[in-house]
């Protein structure tokens, strides 16, 4: 089975993606997660329901707020025009930052129930042992919460791999830029070259269930003593 | 200014805590009372893990609380052992005992290894929490507190958690921490036998309110407020082996103004003992009798008498040398002998027991 050049270049790109999404919303996520978990605010339910909105909503529609925002009119595009960086559409690091929101969820509400089911008492624990909050943080609930941000990891990854409406609004499809795998295969569909597109979509299938069986052998046993 | 300081009122919905408490600087100080009396919330307080609005805390002089100032818990010098053992799964029991004792400062490290040996978990170092019973985490937990040299030790509840059998094993070190330590403890509990084992000082609480403080045996023997350690009214009285007698497996317990007889526990002679003795194993001679099968008879001093749970009962406080003793009898037999403060009577006792 051989993959064109732009098949490869649209799976690199689609793992550069995926990789970049994965890695910013770990260290986006892990906090907003923590922090939804800790506070006691009024205002946590609405943070918490905006949070999870992706999960509901039609991809097109947060692309098409995302197109508005950081469009050349948008409060974003602004900004990054006043940073000289320029405006963020239909560039990678565009469909970086839109793939941000877009995956946001699957990175926030696993490592939520993770630090839920940690508890209160193991950082009083640790406060009695004369570790501040944020030591607790590192080095008691991030090693008990570890299953959880291996399955944030996992979803995150597989979820920005997989996604399409997003891209196609945000990105385009500029081969090498923003022309991800799902992108690739609906030009060869469009094309009629479906033997093409029969390729690239049984690589993705395979990936899609080596991450799905990925996730499901390394489920963490049920807790042992305490 | 040595010793605790304690002072803090709290209203939550359905619960409020109002205490004002100052406790010895050394020894067991238990805070006893049925559950949701607040002692729990209390403890929590003076640890920082629960913050009473006004408040204020000082140990051995420094102050943890006062008004606008509070010191977070990670700040304050204390060990705290939780109800559950709480170690931290992804820790070896060596790397629980290390957790803290690394963030203090260094001058306290040596004692990892007297917290380890005082507990005697000296073989468990490479385990797993998950791999450890009951009772061994609880000694964990223990030593793990212990390890941070801390400059007050609180115990919520320690053996609560346990069976009858792991409380049994764990008792004889928290014995030993009795005996050894020179920092204050605030033991939480409402066992009336681990509190008569371990106490010294007792703090009686009831709807968030301190209701009798001061020390145990003095404590036991108010009349005004009748406390009762477990069925009956009775004290605890600290004394020492004197003397054992092979033939009749008895030893002799000394304690400043008299001594009694008490079936040999075992320990040897010069060895710190408990005993206690209960109100209703107490009866009033004017004269020493002889003839009798009582084995423990002592001139004691009558001081008060008031009633009892029933019209038909009295309850007389005794003074043995230096030591309150509690009494109780008829009212007939109170009014009968003539009893009044300040005359001179003998106690037989029936029956001490011996509780370590």
């Amino acid at each position: 089975m051989l993959l064109t050049d732009s098949d490869l270049q649209a799976i690199w790109l689609t793992v550069r993606l995926a990789g970049s999404v994965t890695l910013i919303l770990l260290l986006v996520g892990t906090p907003i997660a923590w922090w939804l978990v800790r506070s006691k605010a009024w205002w946590k339910g609405p943070i918490g329901a905006v949070v999870a909105l992706p999960l509901v909503l039609p991809p097109s529609v947060i692309g098409f707020y995302l197109l508005l925002a950081m469009g050349p009119n948008g409060p974003v595009g602004q900004l990054t025009q006043a940073l000289g960086i320029g405006p963020l559409p239909f560039t990678f690091w565009g469909l970086v930052m839109a793939s941000v929101f877009y995956s946001l969820p699957f990175m926030v509400q696993p490592l939520q129930t993770a630090f839920e089911a940690i508890g209160e008492r193991p950082l009083e624990v640790a406060a009695t042992l004369r570790a501040s909050p944020l030591d607790a943080f590192f080095t008691v609930a991030v090693p008990l919460a570890r299953p959880g941000f291996l399955t944030a990891c996992i979803l995150t990854f597989a979820h920005t791999v997989g996604e399409f409406g997003v891209v196609l609004m945000i990105g385009g499809n500029i081969p090498g830029v923003t022309r991800v795998a799902s992108v690739q295969i609906y030009d060869h569909v469009e094309a009629m070259e479906y033997m093409d597109a029969h390729r690239l979509s049984a690589v993705m299938l395979i990936f899609s269930f080596l991450v799905l069986l990925a996730l499901y052998a390394w489920r963490p046993s049920p807790k042992k003593g305490e | 200014m040595s010793g605790i300081q304690a002072r803090f009122r709290l209203d939550w919905p359905g619960f409020s805590l109002d205490v004002d408490l100052r406790l010895p600087a050394r020894g067991v100080s238990a805070l006893f009372g049925h559950s949701g009396s607040g002692k729990t919330t209390l403890l929590r307080c003076i640890a920082g893990l629960e913050r009473a609005p006004q408040g204020r805390l000082t140990v051995n002089g420094d102050v943890w609380q006062d008004d606008g100032h509070w010191l977070p818990t990670h700040q304050r010098a204390l060990g705290y052992v939780f109800q559950e053992a709480s170690l931290f799964p992804h820790l070896t029991v060596m790397g629980n005992l290390r957790y803290g004792m690394r963030r203090t400062s260094e001058a306290q490290r040596v004692s990892l290894d007297q917290a380890i040996e005082l507990l005697g978990i000296g073989h468990l170092l490479e385990r797993k929490p998950d791999r450890l019973s009951g009772g061994e985490r609880q000694r964990v937990s223990m030593a793990r507190a212990l390890a941070l040299s801390p400059r007050l030790l609180l115990m919520d509840e320690p053996l609560a958690a346990l069976d009858l059998k792991r409380k049994q094993e764990i008792l004889p070190y928290l014995e030993r921490l009795h005996c050894e330590l020179d920092i204050p403890v605030l033991y939480v509990s409402h066992a009336p036998d681990e509190v008569a084992r371990l106490a010294d000082h007792i703090v009686v609480m009831e709807a968030g309110r301190a209701v009798a403080t001061g020390p145990l045996s003095d404590t036991l023997a108010r009349l005004d407020l009748p406390i009762q350690l477990g069925e009956d009214a009775g004290v605890v009285l600290d004394a020492v082996v004197a003397e054992r007698d092979a033939t009749w497996h008895l030893a002799r317990v000394e304690f400043p103004g008299g001594s009694l007889w008490v079936r040999d526990g075992g320990q040897p002679q010069g060895h710190p003992v408990r005993v206690r003795i209960l109100a209703r194993d107490v009866s009033i001679a004017l004269e020493h009798v002889s003839g009798t099968s009582i084995q423990n008879c002592l001139p004691a001093t009558v001081e008060q008498l008031a009633g009892d749970h029933h019209p038909a009962l009295s309850l007389l406080r005794l003074k043995v040398g230096q030591l309150p003793l509690l009494a109780r009898l008829t009212q007939r037999s109170a009014v009968g002998l003539g009893l009044a403060p300040g005359m001179a009577v003998w106690v037989q006792i029936k029956a001490v027991a011996l509780i370590g």
